[in-house]
């Protein structure tokens, strides 16, 4: 809401500065988003101000200050045309000095013959905006030679000033404009820009600022209730109202005004519409904005002789008003010339011939006013906020009528307006007025009655206020007040719709009584039991975890397409999951964020393809949730928390000492795996299963947890490599579920007692058939060996001569040592016997010969 | 040839050997060959053995001479070489501190988890536990029990992901989790903070997301007030920023809070002199806090006449935006490791 400071000070008294008056009202929530100055200096406190110099290009309107030297109110004496131009005429303007002075101008709305005209007149040295650059360009007004006449000033256009758009004729000012004065003086101005939030549409007027500006300065208001001048026949001769549908209009009054001419509004009128940043159309017109700026209220004018006439064409000698909801499929011609098609849902205003208008929304082509318009019946009205909203809404249709409905108008306030708005029209298309209102109002407006006591305010604020000072704040705010005991009943004023309960009155005290003056203390409440969230642990340990082991995090979004999962089924995409495997959005923002992400795999997949273009080496990995509505509840989806890992490019990228640019590979991933379950302390519940899935190729593994399926881990299929774009490297992913996970970090690791007794190592290998995997071979040594081996390592795997074809060799370091005694040769060479013995008797082992 | 005569020989390629022997290594396998149990030299000691009686004495003498002489020149060979090796290590030429050392791979955390982590942990040493809620939620979780009835004019703050099943969304804020927590721990009282992703139907740009972190704060309990809020955040903000950082709490409207505030806190930049971060304002805006509405706590169970409350929220991203300039939030998002690699 672009509020002018000169118009709001109609109301109410504000002596503040400007820069303390944006805080203010910034505080008690009427936040100033923005604050222009219409041709004068902005405060020395304005952060912003910077020096304009010609050539600059200002942005918005207003930005240029008019210099009280140099530009003033004038008043032109005589127009002559120029001696060598058709176009151009001579004015000769007085601007209060002893001479006038003559210019050359080209302004269309100055003809040979005209004077007494009030104008801005810019002398030179002035800055003003360049009328001819596409952009607000500023420029230095120069005297020069306009064929072959010299000219020192300027007769300034809108655009010159910085005021609009306007430049096709100079400014007319008003005739009581004083000759002379400062133009910044007579016509400059402060607009403030007000972020309304929806509790506060009762701000969304002049008046409305005006009432919060003196509550919150204790300033005097000057509001008065507009008054009509009225003659017969009285208006219910005119048309009659019936509203059918009343729980969707709660109000409808109606006035005619009659013998109005229409033409355009005078200049003050149209100034204010500008500054607020409506274009001014018609008095008529005019009026109907100029009243909702004012008070809030929006007004709807129809052309009375339109509607009388669609009346006589069904036989009827009267127009009546009917305010129902739309039939199913009705059709209906807004004024901007579009059909529309309503439901039933749509609430119409009706005359008996059919729909005129949407209510609150938009009026109909068929009846609005125009130029030829005389008589006009004048409607106003209060619609269910919800409903206007969910009209406008649907029907793309947004205005600032619809926006102050669609936030709640009081009904209470239809009549002030359509007093107001007829009394204006009257006063500026010459009319008059029927003698009063048709006045339909089957929802009488609640009035509330709350209770509020200094305990509330101690209690939901923490501040002490007495009673007298809490009554005295909501005084300031125009509550009706009644006190009982210790209770205060606070009634709201008519214009708001926004207080119904205490906490509401609260809100109020604390606003006025401001934010800042309510003190910081610290929580003296009870402390709430107090609980561990292992889920949230375990992920922050995770992440210390990975991020340990070299690998970035990333976050990538849960949307995605189902397209990236097809493409994880090179072989078989119709084994793909299908649509009603995902949550899928009904609005996506567009295709390819779609769905809601099953697994975090895919994600890294895309991640990776977006930044291989920069890099060639990737280890990351993403904690997030999986969303699967199959597992769900049957309306809100299973949320899993799922981990993801994803390396390719070379292992160690080389530097001047050493490096390893062989790639990252399946190994990668499982070593990053292990030292995870390592840290966790899970390693021996953790079995790696040879089976593939189908985003893999042959080399992947299942990843089980004390015999549960927790995750994978392999190299992406070369032909999902390729659907993703991720070149010819091999791509190493993980995927794991991780609430199993969470047991491991409740528990606390056990000590293994420490040995003071020397270790042995012993070094073995193995021949064993092709087929047997060496985690096996691994595990029977490790159970053949008993708690004196304290580690196993395989350190090489070995196939080709003399090693007979079929059968690898397996050489594993080991580490004995006992907590007791120091081992001897003997003991360790039993040991080894027993595992010989028992890897050759249960998988065919055979030692090999050194 | 004499035995004598032998030595001698024995002795002088002894002791030529040696002077080949170059390093450790060739010194043992010199010391081997000629001191070791089978070596040259005690092989001619026993010789001693096999002579007669007549010749022992004068034998063993040389021989002995011979032994002690070797080994004095093998101890004084192994002397050099240790000198001459710690010599070659303390010698210089070439070495340049500042060639790249060996870098183990570094990892790192994500900039809006390890805000979040941080934001955490200053509420943890204020008692707030974290709790963790649900990403798709329901109509009535994010909007109905947080006082948004349907068609209220405060949805239009929240644009909304709508999901195919109807009144199932994607929850355009932390705060459903309140009521969840609510619900679940009534009739205690409450200090939690609850981190997680939100998602908004808007149009990406350097300023909005569709999907960004926030964090909740919710306490309830039999005496918390407005004042209480203010308190918390001043020490928050005081721990995130550094101290003495000024607040200003303007009046806002949330749907369940009342009543409501913004918070600002005075440029972290320009120290309130006024740029480009804070629009010249001198403030920057990073929460939206209020008191708990009274519909909200009785939605999760809390009757409003005897429980207060009061939440809070704010957004990592933006917190992470401020300490660390970054002016594009669509870098969270996009995971491009040349903007991940700098935190």
């Amino acid at each position: 809401m672009r509020v002018p400071l000169s118009w709001l000070k109609e109301y109410v008294d504000i002596t503040l500065p400007v820069d303390e008056l944006e805080e203010r009202l910034t505080l008690a929530g009427l936040e100033v988003a923005n604050v222009e100055y219409v041709g004068v200096e902005p405060p020395a406190s304005v952060r912003f101000k910077k020096q304009i110099k010609p050539g600059d290009v200002v942005t918005g309107n207003g930005h240029i200050v008019w210099d009280k030297e140099k530009i003033f109110v004038g008043q032109v004496v005589s127009v002559e045309k120029h001696p060598d131009a058709d176009r151009l005429t001579l004015v000769t303007i007085n601007y209060g000095t002893e001479e006038p002075l003559t210019v050359v101008t080209g302004a269309p709305n100055l003809k040979p013959g005209d004077g007494g005209q009030k104008v801005a007149f810019a002398t030179a040295g002035a800055m003003l905006i360049d009328a001819y650059a596409d952009a607000f360009k500023v420029r230095k007004l120069k005297p020069g030679k306009i064929r072959g006449i010299l000219s020192q000033g300027m007769v300034c256009s809108e655009r010159e000033l910085g005021l609009s758009d306007e430049h096709e004729g100079i400014i007319i000012l008003p005739d009581d404009a004083p000759v002379g004065a400062p133009l910044a003086d007579y016509l400059g101005d402060v607009v403030f820009d007000i972020d309304i939030t929806p509790n506060m549409i009762r701000i969304a007027s002049i008046i409305g600022v005006a009432r919060e500006v003196a509550a919150i300065t204790e300033a005097p208001l000057h509001i008065d209730m507009p008054t009509w001048q009225t003659s017969p026949p009285p208006a219910g001769d005119y048309a009659d109202v019936e509203i059918i549908d009343d729980d969707l209009c709660h109000r409808y009054t109606a006035s005619i005004v009659r013998d109005v001419a229409v033409g355009p509004s005078p200049f003050w009128t149209q100034h204010r519409l500008k500054l607020i940043g409506q274009r001014p159309i018609s008095n008529l017109v005019d009026v109907t904005n100029y009243v909702m700026f004012e008070w809030g209220q929006p007004l709807h004018a129809f052309d009375y002789d339109k509607l009388l006439a669609r009346a006589k064409a069904i036989g009827k000698d009267k127009v009546k008003i009917i305010v129902r909801r739309a039939d199913e499929g009705e059709k209906f011609t807004t004024l901007d010339g579009v059909e529309r098609t309503l439901d039933a849902d749509v609430l119409m205003i009706c005359d008996e011939a059919g729909p005129i208008a949407i209510g609150g929304v938009m009026g109909g082509l068929e009846t609005e006013v125009s130029d030829e318009t005389r008589n006009v019946l004048l409607e106003s009205a209060a619609f269910e906020f919800i409903n206007v909203r969910q009209t406008a809404k649907k029907l793309k249709l947004p205005s600032e009528a619809a926006y102050r409905f669609s936030r709640g108008v009081p009904p209470r306030l239809n009549p002030i307006g359509n007093v107001r708005g007829a009394q204006l029209m009257a006063d500026l298309g010459g009319g008059d007025i029927a003698q009063g209102m048709i006045d339909d109002y089957p929802r009488p407006q609640p009035v509330i009655e709350v209770p509020v006591t200094e305990r509330d305010v101690q209690r939901w604020l923490g501040i002490d206020l007495s009673q007298d000072e809490i009554i005295d704040i909501l005084q300031r705010l125009e509550f009706d007040i009644r006190v009982e005991d210790d209770v205060i009943w606070a009634t709201a004023p008519w214009y708001r719709l926004d207080v119904s309960i205490t906490a509401d009155v609260l809100e109020e005290i604390a606003r006025i009584y401001g934010y800042d003056a309510i003190p910081e203390t610290l929580l003296a409440d009870e402390l709430p039991p107090q609980r561990r969230n292992w889920a949230w642990e375990l992920e922050e340990r995770l992440r210390d975890i990975l991020a340990a082991a070299g690998l970035q995090e990333t976050i990538n979004y849960s949307m995605t397409a189902i397209e990236n999962y097809r493409k994880t089924f090179p072989d078989n995409p119709e084994d793909a999951p299908g649509p009603e495997m995902f949550v899928t959005l009904a609005n996506p923002l567009s295709q390819e964020r779609s769905v809601m992400r099953r697994c975090l795999g895919v994600s890294a997949l895309e991640n990776l393809q977006r930044n291989l273009r920069y890099t060639d080496r990737m280890a990351v990995f993403e904690i997030g949730l999986g969303y699967r509505p199959e597992l769900g509840d049957g309306v809100l989806p299973k949320e899993i928390r799922l981990l993801a890992i994803a390396l390719t490019g070379p292992r160690e990228p080389g530097n001047w000492l050493h490096g390893d640019d062989s790639p990252m590979d399946f190994f990668d991933a499982k070593g990053v795996l292990e030292a995870l379950f390592e840290r966790l302390g899970a390693s021996d519940d953790v079995e790696y299963r040879a089976e593939s899935a189908h985003i893999f190729g042959p080399k992947a593994a299942g990843v089980y947890l004390n015999g549960q399926k927790i995750g994978n881990v392999g190299e992406v299929h070369p032909k999902v490599r390729a659907a993703f774009d991720l070149g010819d490297r091999p791509v190493a992913l993980a995927g794991l579920q991780i609430a199993p996970l969470i047991p491991y970090i409740q528990t606390k690791k056990h000590l293994h007692p420490i040995s003071n007794f020397p270790a042995v190592k012993e070094d073995i290998a193995l021949v064993v058939d092709e087929a047997i995997p060496a985690g096996k071979v691994a595990a029977l040594i490790r159970q053949t060996a008993g708690a004196n081996l304290k580690d196993i390592q395989l350190f090489d795997v070995y196939r080709g001569d003399p090693i007979p074809p079929g059968k690898k060799s397996l050489a594993f370091s080991l580490t004995f040592q006992s907590p007791t005694k120091t081992l001897t040769d003997k003991d360790t060479a039993r040991l080894r016997r027993k595992i010989v013995g028992r890897l050759s008797r249960e998988i065919g082992a055979e030692l090999r010969e050194a | 040839m004499s035995q004598h005569q032998e030595l001698i020989q024995l002795q002088a390629q002894a002791e030529n050997e040696l002077a080949d022997a170059r390093d450790e290594k060739q010194l043992e396998a010199w010391r081997i060959k000629w001191l070791g149990r089978k070596g040259l030299v005690p092989a001619a000691v026993k010789q001693i053995g096999s002579l007669p009686k007549e010749e022992r004495a004068a034998y063993g003498q040389a021989v002995n001479q011979l032994k002690q002489a070797v080994q004095a020149a093998f101890e004084a060979r192994q002397q050099q070489l240790k000198e001459a090796a710690m010599a070659a290590e303390l010698r210089s030429e070439g070495f340049d501190p500042t060639l790249p050392g060996r870098r183990p791979q570094i990892g790192r955390l994500h900039p809006s988890s390890a805000t979040l982590r941080e934001i955490a942990h200053i509420f943890a040493h204020m008692g707030f536990e974290v709790y963790t809620a649900r990403d798709v939620e329901t109509d009535e979780y994010n909007f109905q029990l947080l006082n948004f009835p349907k068609g209220h004019p405060a949805r239009e703050m929240q644009d909304t992901f709508h999901t195919t099943t109807p009144d199932v969304l994607l929850r355009t804020h932390t705060s459903p989790g309140q009521i969840r927590v609510m619900r679940e721990r009534y009739p205690e009282p409450i200090r939690v903070i609850l981190p997680g992703k939100c998602y908004r139907y808007e149009q990406v740009t350097a300023r909005s997301e569709m999907m960004f972190h926030q964090v909740e704060g919710l306490v309830v309990g039999k005496n918390i007030t407005f004042a209480d809020l203010k308190g918390t955040l001043q020490a928050f903000v005081d721990q995130l920023f550094g101290e003495g950082r000024q607040l200003r709490f303007r009046a806002s409207h949330f749907p369940f809070t009342e009543p409501s505030a913004e918070v600002d806190v005075d440029c972290i930049l320009c120290g309130g002199k006024g740029c480009r971060v804070c629009k010249y304002t001198g403030w920057l805006e990073i929460l939206g806090c209020g008191m708990v509405h009274p519909n909200v706590l009785r939605n999760g169970g809390y009757d409003p006449e005897e429980w207060s409350g009061y939440a809070f929220g704010m957004g990592p991203e933006r917190i992470a935006m401020l300490l660390h300039g970054v002016d594009d939030i669509r870098y969270f998002f996009s995971n491009d490791v040349r903007f991940l690699e700098q935190f």
